[in-house]
């Protein structure tokens, strides 16, 4: 009898997930589609084509030279922002990792408070400071940069220190034991084994940084430093074209190429290091849940 | 340091004073000259003056956005650790894949099927319901926070109903509790600490947004503070009013924030216990 309500109770709410995931979903998969639209609609079918792809020597979004502008800001953004956060992010993750009693406490809040920070209060903070106190820092690029540095930096720290304390002291110890200096137990047995966080954290900070559009739009001057969700911002207010679904679905797919092929590296690099746990363990890498 | 610096500086701006001639912000960058009065003028007005409504109406949106979403939300979690069997890789990873698309892109797809020719209004036409869902509408924006945010918050609540010990609720159930009693006696007392972070999670991005607002209504009738602070920083004369309003915002967020980190202390302690 039990059992049974049970069953019941949960095949009630298979539908509730369903409905959930299909409801999460569709709205995303018909704005793709509605990107090989034939007519200049957003929301009225007239058959397929390319145009707004490739075909249209004007409008489509690899040819048009405002969407063109933006693709390649965001990811000159996104790549020199991973250049320079990762090493960043792993350096302060290990001291970290080294301070130990109370300091310890403070520095771990103090590197999480940024993951919880509305954004808003970052780019406002962020803002204000590089045109009153740092003038010599110019909004765009330079501040850009800065700015998801600063808000991105907090979740390499977090990934690499999981893997640090998952890892423990006795690798690198064993290592001093048998002749290493601390700077070779480094090297050669402690950065070698974090590898697997520092694949997951490129994957989440190049997701964050193409993303990312309120700390970009707050620092951003003019065409020159505009993005690609700052291209979709200003023209989902004007009367755009199914280019801008284009343009969208485009940076949809760059975060989904970078989180497979993440997680395909993670699980190949867990397999030939004798770690188990594969595609499922590489999941929780990413997204810090355990699956 | 990254993060401090900033921070000193909006108190400066906030609590600086306006040149008379160009109307422009003077930082003060000495904490023993700060000037309150343009501070105090604000946060009055948020309390009883033109500016009470946007706080008001942010409070309500988020709180009726929390609401539906844990109503959403709690039972998935709830399905996927209690019920999911053999397909819950498959339900996580559909789960999980919105949070990897932008969130610019999830908002373009409603603006596209709520615009006046758009396939859900024309949907909703069917059954004689003519709504201009994209005209200051507060349904609307409330529902695009929920459509929105609630990833975040099913992820989260998923990661503290695996944790808890089921075994407890079986045993409830054992000794003559029906599943109601359960629940509301077993399971909500154990993940409490949990279901709070969860939601705090999810309200502090909230309570800064303003571009779900902005793509979907761009009616004065809904701005959340949000478009304020983005207003007065970025279009207006006057950043020493947007300053203040990020400091209120930013006091208002740090006790959402403080409670978040003493649930999630509660929680690591409860199941180290």
């Amino acid at each position: 009898m039990d059992s049974i309500m049970k069953r019941n109770k949960g095949s009630a709410l298979v539908y509730v997930v369903w409905g959930y995931i299909i409801w999460s979903l569709v709205p995303v998969i018909i704005a793709v589609i509605y990107s090989f639209n034939d007519g200049r609609s957003r929301t009225v079918w007239q058959g397929f084509s390319l145009r707004w792809w490739f075909t249209d020597p004007y409008a489509s979004v690899f040819y048009n030279p405002e969407t063109r502008n933006a693709i390649i800001n965001s990811l000159i953004l996104a790549f020199v922002t991973l250049l320079v956060v990762t090493p960043l992010g792993i350096t302060l993750a290990i001291g970290s990792q080294r301070i130990r009693g109370r300091g310890s406490n403070v520095v771990q809040g103090l590197t999480s408070a940024p993951l919880i920070t509305p954004e808003i209060v970052v780019g406002a903070a962020l803002l204000i400071t590089f045109t009153r106190l740092f003038t010599a820092v110019p909004l765009g690029f330079a501040a850009q940069l800065l700015g998801n540095v600063t808000f991105s930096l907090a979740s390499v720290v977090v990934i690499v220190r999981a893997r640090l304390v998952s890892i423990g002291p006795s690798f690198e110890e064993a290592a001093r034991d048998l002749g290493a200096t601390s700077w070779q137990a480094l090297r050669y047995v402690l950065l070698p084994m974090l590898w697997p966080s520092v694949m997951a954290s490129l994957v989440v900070v190049f997701a964050t940084v193409i993303d990312d559009f309120v700390i970009t739009s707050f620092l951003s001057s003019g065409v020159n430093s505009e993005t690609v969700p700052l291209r979709i911002y200003s023209s989902v207010k004007g009367g755009a074209t199914p280019a801008l679904n284009a343009l969208a679905t485009l940076l949809v797919l760059a975060s989904f190429t970078v989180l497979v092929i993440g997680l395909l590296g993670l699980s190949t690099w867990r397999k030939r290091h004798g770690e188990h746990g594969g595609l499922r363990a590489a999941l929780a890498d990413v997204t810090q849940i355990e699956g | 340091m990254l993060f401090a610096v900033p921070f000193y500086a909006v108190a400066c701006v906030a609590f600086g004073t306006v040149d008379p001639i160009f109307r422009d912000a003077v930082p003060q960058w000495n904490p023993l000259a700060w000037d309150f009065t343009q501070a105090q003028q604000v946060f009055t007005s948020l309390a009883t003056g033109p500016l009470q409504g946007v706080a008001v109406r942010t409070i309500i949106y988020v709180g009726c956005a929390m609401m539906l979403c844990f109503i959403i939300g709690f039972p998935i979690a709830y399905f996927l650790v209690r019920h999911a069997g053999k397909r819950k890789l498959l339900l996580l990873v559909l789960i999980i894949v919105p949070f990897w698309v932008n969130y610019l892109m999830r908002m373009l797809a409603w603006v596209n099927l709520l615009s006046n020719d758009g396939l859900f209004t024309r949907f909703m036409k069917i059954f004689g319901i003519n709504y201009n869902w994209l005209d200051g509408s507060p349904i609307t924006v409330i529902l695009g926070l929920v459509y929105g945010y609630i990833p975040f918050l099913i992820l989260p609540l998923y990661a503290t109903l695996e944790r808890l010990d089921w075994r407890l609720i079986d045993a409830a159930r054992d000794l003559g509790a029906n599943s109601r009693q359960a629940f509301r006696l077993v399971t909500v007392p154990m993940s409490k600490a949990g279901l709070v972070a969860a939601g705090i999670l999810i309200a502090l991005p909230m309570f800064g947004d303003y571009y779900t607002n902005d793509l979907l209504s761009r009616s004065p009738s809904t701005e959340m503070i949000g478009n304020q602070i983005d207003f007065f920083l970025n279009a207006s004369t006057q950043p020493q009013t947007g300053a203040v309003l990020v400091i209120a915002l930013s006091i208002f967020l740090l006790i959402l924030m403080l409670f978040y980190l003493r649930s999630t202390r509660q929680q690591s302690r409860q199941t180290a216990r």
